[in-house]
């Protein structure tokens, strides 16, 4: 198996999260987001319809789903940049259903995007500070006079230059965040979004696109934001970092969540199988996707190489 | 035979005139809402012409005095801006250019047509409301007031020092502001905006909000540049079409869009090279120098110089005089 967190073997798993047999809709012991009946349509097409559904606290949670599920829609609602059809929503037991994203995030609910978004032209140390929430300086009226931000400023630069060395991108913090690498721009933007200091990280996708060699530090990064007391949801849609790194799984499905549980129970569960397979995947498999099949069977392995250890 | 001095003295004279000045400061606004933002306002023209309307209104029609009939021109601008944002900056950012520049046309329409003729004074425009800005003049204490002060091509009477000296005294305060807004948290984000506005969003920035202020503040340098504008010549409609909006985004252009100073600097070089190359047609022309060209289409001449410069500025010098060049490395 590949290593984990460090070099003390496997990551700790969080377990319990739940309130009876693991269910879609399964009630959690302590939920940071419970959301109940949202709906999206796009013209015909219902892209979100989520009856119920509880995001566990202090633990990390991934969203799962073959393409067109309805992930990053449910996402973009959650986050306040899209607006829903129907459905209310708590954050940490405030109903921030409709508010806009800007307030959602300044309610501590960070997120990063699928297609990363550094801000190409402001170096990267201006990325970071850029994150830091409530600053004075930000309103026009005190942007003239620097004494009333000055102290402010410099304690937001330290922060930001703490953040950067963990994330391994001090050297670079003079440089243009577009004079980054894939990867790195992926790590700056989770570094930024924790300038916010929230207590939910949403990240969509955190891998798309990163090399095998920088997969490990952003596993590292994500199972750290845990260990700090704050919540993750991903959607991802490599299955290995999914098991690796997950203590609870949701499975969507045409907008649907079709199953929920702990990483290894989820991916036995039958309709997460008919969900990326089809349901008839066990009558002919001739016409399969060969790609389909890999990764599954190399899901099989997977797990039955960890339940080993 | 051309008198090259002449020529010279006259380009010269570019360098400090008021027009150079209320053009500086437009452009400067337009570096705020392009440059910094990302907002493309092609109706600079008209916040120029409600600052250059609202200050002769002002003065003629209520009779208020200087400070009031400022502080006219600028409220209008802020109205402006507040009309135009509102709708437009929770959308993409070519809507803000369609909505710009009809509004500046709607507004210019507005101030030709007769219907308001009694106070806008139709296509012919307004004159005579300079009497209040003059006895400001503190030149007047110690000069008459047709003393010619000055030196080398730089002679002028109190009032046209006066108008210079205010214009570019404008200027310099604004450059100061932006440069000073721009080296603020404030500025931060909205750099930010312009570069990704959903990253912005996402940390928690209100971006309307902060597209707004952009809006109105590049729009209320507009307008005192239309103030500046005004005060050397008449308020006449004409002079505020939208070729007013596509010179000042040359300037723009010229000196750098992301930048304090290229607006000023390219508003100088921009007139400096104007006034020279007409001067200079014009004489070639006379001295049959050109003989495959009327006076007229001479006039015409020193405009398409200008769109070929346009043109060459965008091809190889991109980021404009004082633009970083490594800020543009990177763009696509």
């Amino acid at each position: 198996m590949s290593s984990s967190a460090g070099a003390q073997g496997a990551p700790i798993k969080s377990t319990g999260l739940h309130i009876g047999e693991p269910a879609p809709g399964v009630k959690k012991v302590d939920p940071i987001i419970v959301a109940d009946n949202i709906t999206r349509t796009f013209g015909g097409l219902t892209a979100v319809q989520v009856e119920h559904l509880e995001i566990p606290r202090g633990a990390i949670t991934a969203l799962i789903g073959p393409n067109g599920a309805g992930k990053t829609t449910l996402f973009n609602l959650l986050t306040g940049f899209d607006k829903p059809d129907t459905g209310e929503w708590t954050f940490d037991g405030q109903g921030i259903s409709g508010i806009p994203a800007f307030k959602v995030a300044r309610k501590g609910q960070v997120r990063t995007f699928q297609l990363t978004k550094a801000l190409g032209l402001l170096t990267v140390l201006d990325n970071m500070k850029l994150g830091a929430k409530g600053q004075s300086g930000e309103s026009l009226a005190r942007a003239l006079f620097p004494w009333f931000w000055r102290k402010e400023e410099q304690a937001i630069e330290e922060r930001a230059i703490e953040l950067l060395t963990r994330f391994k991108l001090d050297a670079k913090k003079d440089d243009y965040a577009a004079s980054l690498s894939g990867g790195q721009r992926k790590l700056l933007e989770m570094a930024r979004a924790l300038m916010s200091e929230p207590s939910l990280v949403m990240l969509d996708e955190p891998m798309a696109g990163v090399n095998p060699a920088l997969t490990q530090s952003l596993l590292d990064h994500i199972l750290d934001l845990k260990t700090q007391g704050m919540t993750v949801l991903f959607v991802e849609h490599d299955m290995h970092m999914v098991r690796h790194i997950a203590d609870w799984v949701v499975v969507m499905a045409e907008g649907r969540v079709v199953a929920e549980g702990d990483p290894h129970e989820v991916m036995a569960n039958p309709a997460v199988i008919d969900a990326y397979l089809g349901s008839h995947h066990d009558e002919d498999l001739g016409n399969l996707d060969t790609g389909v099949m890999t990764a599954i069977k190399e899901l099989a392995d997977d797990d039955a190489d960890e339940r080993k250890e | 035979m051309i008198d090259w001095i002449l020529l010279f003295s006259n380009a010269a004279q570019e360098i400090i005139s008021p027009t150079t000045a209320a053009y500086a400061l437009a452009a400067l606004g337009l570096a705020i809402h392009f440059g910094f933002t990302g907002l493309l306002n092609f109706g600079q023209a008209g916040f120029m012409m409600l600052g250059a309307y609202g200050f002769a209104i002002a003065t003629l029609t209520f009779d208020w005095p200087v400070w009031a009939a400022i502080l006219t021109g600028v409220v209008a601008s802020i109205v402006f801006a507040l009309i135009l944002g509102i709708p437009t900056l929770r959308l993409r950012a070519d809507y803000l250019a369609i909505v710009t520049i009809a509004a500046a046309e709607i507004v210019r329409l507005l101030f030709t047509t007769n219907t308001f003729e009694p106070v806008t004074g139709s296509a012919n425009g307004l004159q005579g409301y300079k009497g209040g800005f003059e006895a400001l003049n503190p030149l007047l204490l110690f000069f008459g007031e047709n003393d010619l002060i000055g030196f080398g091509p730089w002679v002028y009477n109190p009032y046209d020092w006066w108008v210079r000296i205010f214009g570019w005294s404008l200027v310099a305060l604004a450059a100061f502001i932006t440069w000073r807004l721009f080296k603020s948290p404030w500025g931060r984000v909205i750099k930010g905006i312009r570069e990704d506005e959903d990253a912005v969003r996402a940390l928690g920035k209100n971006v309307y909000f902060y597209k707004m202020q952009s809006l109105v503040i590049g729009g209320v340098f507009g307008a005192l540049a239309g103030m500046i504008f005004i005060l050397p010549r008449a308020v006449v409609p004409s002079n505020y079409q939208t070729s007013l909006t596509f010179f000042i985004y040359a300037i723009l252009l010229l000196g750098g869009a992301a930048t304090v100073f290229g607006p000023i600097i390219g508003s100088v070089i921009f007139w400096v090279l104007l006034s020279f190359f007409s001067g200079f047609i014009a004489r070639a022309v006379e001295v049959g120098w050109l003989p495959f060209l009327s006076n007229v289409q001479a006039g015409q001449l020193r405009f398409i110089l200008v769109g070929v410069a346009i043109m060459l500025i965008v091809i190889y010098r991109p980021q404009g005089i004082f633009g970083n060049r490594k800020e543009l490395a990177f763009v696509k």
